[in-house]
């Protein structure tokens, strides 16, 4: 087994006991808050999946760029994998967002700040994963969704701010997840585990992309191989 | 077996071959990982005409782009009178004919070679693109829009495109292909008139025959490696199969 | 320098020669707007005191979809007979392509907004000539982000299979801060609220044309070359 194997194992047993003492916190030992009920408990999945779905795209640039200058295609891995994943936890945001604003607010949808940024960087990603999947050849893929990752970065600051500006203007109700002022020591270190779980997830998901990510290119070099005998 | 330089050659070379318009060196270029070109190394002398050889997917077209500026390599580089092919500034001594022949449909043959004029810097764009149109036998149909053109006038525009500027290295990808009678003999004179005042050519062809009667050197090219470079041969130039037969097609 | 002028002038003025002659997108773009605009006339009470709130959106959507067919055509009317290949084998900078065709694009946008407005005057009863001024600064602002953001978009998909359909799919959610800047300043233009509250939406416009277009001019070149 090689170094980067026991990592990846070592950190899976690792993120799994977490989750599971995570999952035993949240449905188990904490009470229902006061005004919301049990479904608040929705909360600790929210909040990290906003934290890490919405600042994917803003790190994919650093590694888009690094491919740009460098040619090495494990930058170009890295950059796919962390989009794709940040596209994950965004879904998770919008879907559990959907479903504790049904349950507590009875609409399935509000046009708040947060949400509108995260459907909208949702679909850069989502152009940003057809451009891959549109070519072929592996060096091209690599340097046009570079330049894509890029643009859709610098883009998603200001979109994020461009929304937040207008929400100031035309105020929504907002779905708020905090009823009063702060939260109970207890969910805030929760709130924290939860988010340190879900990170290591992403990790692992990452570098599973990266061993793809290369196996594909080996795959499409060996096929360009047979054809030419 | 692959020589890196295009020696001087005897009898049939014939020229004074010394400075180098085309430096190769060490040239690769990966497709993710599959190379389709490999090391290749070439020196080649002012003035030269070089016959590329190759069956089809060799590299051929891969190399030429290179030469062009149109792709970069994954190793290596090119240089053209000492310059990085990269530059804008020596793509302005380059004259390019490719697959396609490089002009607009919608537009009429004057306009196209001014636009080429413009985009190379020419100083007189209106006198020169004249000047071309009638060396390619174009003059009369100058203001005709080129979708209206045969197949012939169209590939004699696109020559006259590629000499406009004054080019001193010419790069043609298998340039005889599909041209009627009078286009070749358009291209045979202006190719021989280029070889005459000292400009270096690279001709990639399948017509081997056509190509060995202007060729003086000849490269080939099998499985993206330069396997034979060399002077052209009265051998060549009377059986062009050998070649083939004496190097194979792959290294 | 003057090179350079003369290049981007040259690639300019050949696409809109081009596009005069074969009106092809100009003809579409127009033909749909037309289309659009009557189609909301349906979805929409012409004479109600809302139409004014929404004739800002109604107005920007129209012209990105309009506009999304020009850019799409920019470098695709390159690809016939291998032009493209022959532009890039001169000595022409990205640069210098990039900003001669943004620049045709932006002629051709701005010609079928200014088609549009009047049009769109009338059949929503909707005053646009109390601020003049301040609404051709918002067109061209915002007409420029979308021309450069379409005319990159379009430069990145010209050699992929699918190109016509991932222009679209590509282009607008990058377009989306310039549409609603664009869409704020001409509901505020429209129903006569007072700009001097509004100003940071033109920081936003500005701000995206500068950012964008530098990075455009920058990565041009490594999209095109392989």
């Amino acid at each position: 087994m090689t170094t980067r194997d026991k990592i990846f194992y070592g950190l899976a047993a690792f993120t799994a006991a977490l989750l599971t003492r995570n999952l035993y916190q949240i449905f188990l030992v904490l009470p229902d808050e006061l005004n919301q009920g049990a479904a608040y408990r929705i909360f600790y999945f929210h909040v990290p999946s906003a934290m890490l779905g919405m600042t994917g795209i803003g790190i994919a640039l650093v590694f888009s760029l690094l491919y740009l200058f460098t040619k090495d295609f494990r930058w170009d891995s890295i950059a796919a994998g962390i989009t794709e994943v940040s596209m994950v936890f965004c879904t998770m945001f919008m879907i559990t967002g959907t479903l504790w604003g049904r349950i507590s607010w009875g609409v399935w949808w509000a046009w708040d700040a947060r949400l509108t940024s995260a459907l909208v960087l949702w679909l850069i990603g989502a152009g940003y994963l057809m451009l891959r999947r549109a070519i072929d050849e592996p060096t091209t893929r690599a340097r046009l969704s570079a330049v894509m990752s890029v643009f859709g970065s610098v883009n998603s600051y200001i979109v994020w701010k461009s929304i937040e500006w207008y929400r100031t203007q035309h105020p929504q109700p907002v779905l708020s997840m905090r009823s009063g002022g702060g939260m109970a020591p207890g969910m805030e270190a929760t709130m924290y585990w939860n988010l340190l779980a879900l990170l290591c997830l992403a990790v692992l998901l990452i570098m599973l992309r990266m061993r793809q990510e290369t196996m594909t290119r080996e795959v499409e070099a060996l096929r360009r191989y047979a054809h030419a005998l | 077996m692959s020589a890196s330089g295009l020696q001087d050659s005897g009898p049939d070379g014939g020229k004074n071959l010394s400075a180098e318009a085309l430096l190769i060196e060490g040239v690769w270029k990966y497709y993710g990982e599959y190379p389709a070109l490999r090391d290749i190394s070439l020196k080649i002398p002012a003035g030269a005409c070089v016959a590329l050889i190759g069956r089809n997917g060799a590299g051929k077209t891969t190399l030429l782009k290179i030469l062009a500026g149109l792709s970069t390599p994954s190793k290596g580089r090119v240089l053209v009178n000492g310059q990085d092919v990269r530059a804008e500034a020596t793509r302005a001594t380059i004259g390019v004919l490719g697959h396609g022949i490089g002009v607009y449909d919608e537009l009429s043959a004057i306009e196209n070679l001014r636009l080429f004029a413009d985009l190379y810097g020419v100083s007189n764009p209106e006198a020169t693109a004249l000047h071309w149109l009638e060396r390619t036998g174009l003059a009369r149909v100058k203001d005709g829009l080129v979708r209206e053109f045969s197949r012939g006038m169209r590939q004699r525009l696109a020559v006259a495109r590629a000499f406009l500027h004054d080019p001193k290295v010419l790069l043609f990808d298998e340039p005889f292909t599909s041209l009627d009678d009078r286009a070749i003999a358009v291209l045979q004179t202006l190719l021989n008139d280029a070889a005459a005042a000292g400009r270096t050519i690279i001709m990639s062809t399948h017509q081997i025959r056509e190509a060995m009667e202007l060729a003086t050197h000849v490269a080939l090219i099998g499985r993206g490696q330069l396997i034979f470079s060399g002077a052209r041969t009265m051998q060549m130039l009377e059986d062009p199969g050998w070649l083939y037969r004496t190097y194979g097609d792959s290294a | 320098m003057s090179i350079f002028l003369r290049q981007v002038w040259a690639i300019m003025s050949k696409d809109l020669r081009s596009e005069f002659r074969t009106k092809e997108a100009i003809n579409a773009s127009l033909a749909f707007s037309l289309v659009i605009l009557l189609l909301f006339s349906f979805a929409f009470d012409t004479a109600a005191e809302e139409m004014k709130q929404l004739s800002g959106g109604l107005l920007w959507m129209v012209f990105a979809f309009a506009g999304t067919l020009v850019l799409n055509r920019s470098f695709i009317r390159e690809v016939p007979n291998d032009c493209l290949d022959a532009l890039l084998a001169s000595p022409i900078s990205g640069a210098a392509l990039f900003l001669g065709k943004a620049l045709g694009n932006f002629a051709l946008l701005l010609a079928i907004e200014a088609a549009c407005l009047p049009i769109f005057a009338v059949f929503y009863n909707v005053t646009l000539t109390r601020e003049p001024g301040w609404l051709a600064l918002v067109m061209v602002l915002a007409t420029w982000a979308l021309t450069v953001i379409g005319t990159m978009f379009s430069a990145l998909t010209v050699n992929l299979r699918l190109r016509e359909l991932m222009l679209p799919t590509l282009v607008y959610p990058m377009m989306i801060p310039a549409l609603m800047a664009a869409i704020e300043l001409t509901r505020v233009l429209v129903t006569g609220e007072p700009i001097g509250e509004n100003m940071m939406w033109f920081r936003v416009l500005t701000a995206f044309d500068i950012i964008f277009t530098a990075l455009a001019v920058t990565f041009v070149d490594t999209v095109l070359q392989g």
